[in-house]
């Protein structure tokens, strides 16, 4: 793609951003979505964060790790231990980020 | 930005808990933010078009998997279509989001929507469970939102002008994905949330080799339906309140 190419693509990708984000809140009268769905999208937010994190903690390259010499396991043990312990997130992202450059810099994990 | 009219939305008790909650995640989307502008500086693509796309399109995994095709010539409808597909979950969110922001007039809600990024969505609907709108809302929005554009903008441009230099084999990225998971343990209140949590994992696990990170959309359906069922055997009790963590 030459350069204005490209700036149309970047131009379409926000309206992307737009449509897809604004898809539901678009049209000016509610559409009937049934009772049970609204009851269901309370696990939206969590589905959508597990999803995410799962693969990214246990899969390496599309298949599911079967080492230990993994820093991302400890990362994510330091973090969640620290979570339970103290509720914070902050320190939750501190502690597992700094098990996680000791374990790569230093060990090489 | 706002829609209030005086006093000014910042004035707001509510846009500073806003801002404060997303300071707790904030050094995740920072560290993400980071990696994803030194993937795009590796890509190829120019610095003057990557932060276009950075500040225009605000969609991280969709730039990431628009990118590519950008810069390999791919014709315009694929690269489009592949954001469309990776941007699938927020067509879910957004059905979450039309009764609180239902009432406001449609430029506002589109203008909502486009700052409703992942991590808007989960602290927001964490603040107001209750799918209702209140007052309080759009100054908390606003507050969240203020901290977040610029914690994954500045960190993407520091990241495209930095590029190689930054050390991302030292594995700081993975701040963004502790940030989710701090930010999942928080959500977690009740054993149906537990379980709904634990079928997506595993339902993103076994479908990751679906393309385009269909598998995302795949697991929020699975978690969906499996906290229905759970809701539909247990009897009807008090929903406990969620806890705040941050």
């Amino acid at each position: 793609m030459n350069g204005w190419e490209a700036t149309i693509a970047i131009i379409g990708l926000a309206f992307i951003t737009v449509g897809t984000r604004g898809f539901f809140l678009y049209p000016d009268r509610d559409l009937p979505l049934p009772n049970w769905l609204k009851q269901g999208l309370r696990y939206a937010p969590l589905a959508a964060l597990a999803a995410v994190i799962a693969p990214e903690v246990l899969m390496q390259q599309g298949h599911v790790i079967t080492t230990l010499k993994d820093a991302r396991l400890y990362a994510t043990a330091a973090a969640t231990v620290y979570f339970f312990w103290r509720r914070g997130i902050l320190g939750t992202i501190v502690t597992g980020t700094a098990v996680m450059v000791a374990l790569r810099v230093g060990l090489g994990w | 930005m706002s829609s209030l009219s005086a006093p000014p939305i910042w004035r707001h008790p509510e846009f500073r808990n806003g801002a404060r909650d997303m300071v707790g995640v904030s050094l995740g989307i920072a560290a993400w933010g980071l990696v994803t502008g030194v993937a795009m500086a590796k890509s190829g693509l120019g610095i003057p078009l990557a932060v276009l796309m950075s500040l225009l399109v605000f969609a991280g995994s969709a730039q990431l998997a628009a990118l590519p095709l950008i810069v390999s010539g791919a014709p315009i409808w694929m690269v489009w279509a592949i954001a469309l597909c990776v941007n699938l979950r927020f067509v879910i969110f957004s059905a979450a989001w039309r009764p609180y922001f239902a009432h406001f007039k449609r430029w506002q809600r589109m203008t909502l929507g486009y700052f409703t990024a992942d991590l808007n969505y989960v602290v927001f609907m964490k603040r107001f469970p209750q799918p209702r709108p209140e007052p309080e809302q759009m100054p908390y929005f606003w507050g969240g939102a203020t901290v977040n554009w610029p914690s994954w903008q500045v960190p993407t441009m520091i990241g495209l002008l930095l590029g190689d230099s930054i050390p991302t084999e030292w594995g700081f990225g993975f701040a963004g994905i502790l940030a989710l998971l701090g930010l999942l343990y928080s959500l977690l209140s009740d054993r149906a949330s537990w379980l709904a949590a634990a079928v997506a994992s595993g339902a993103a696990v076994a479908t990751v080799a679906l393309p385009l990170k269909l598998n995302v959309v795949v697991a929020i359906a699975a978690a969906i339906v499996a906290g229905l069922l759970i809701d539909h055997v247990t009897p009807r009790e008090a929903k406990p309140v969620v806890e705040d963590a941050t």
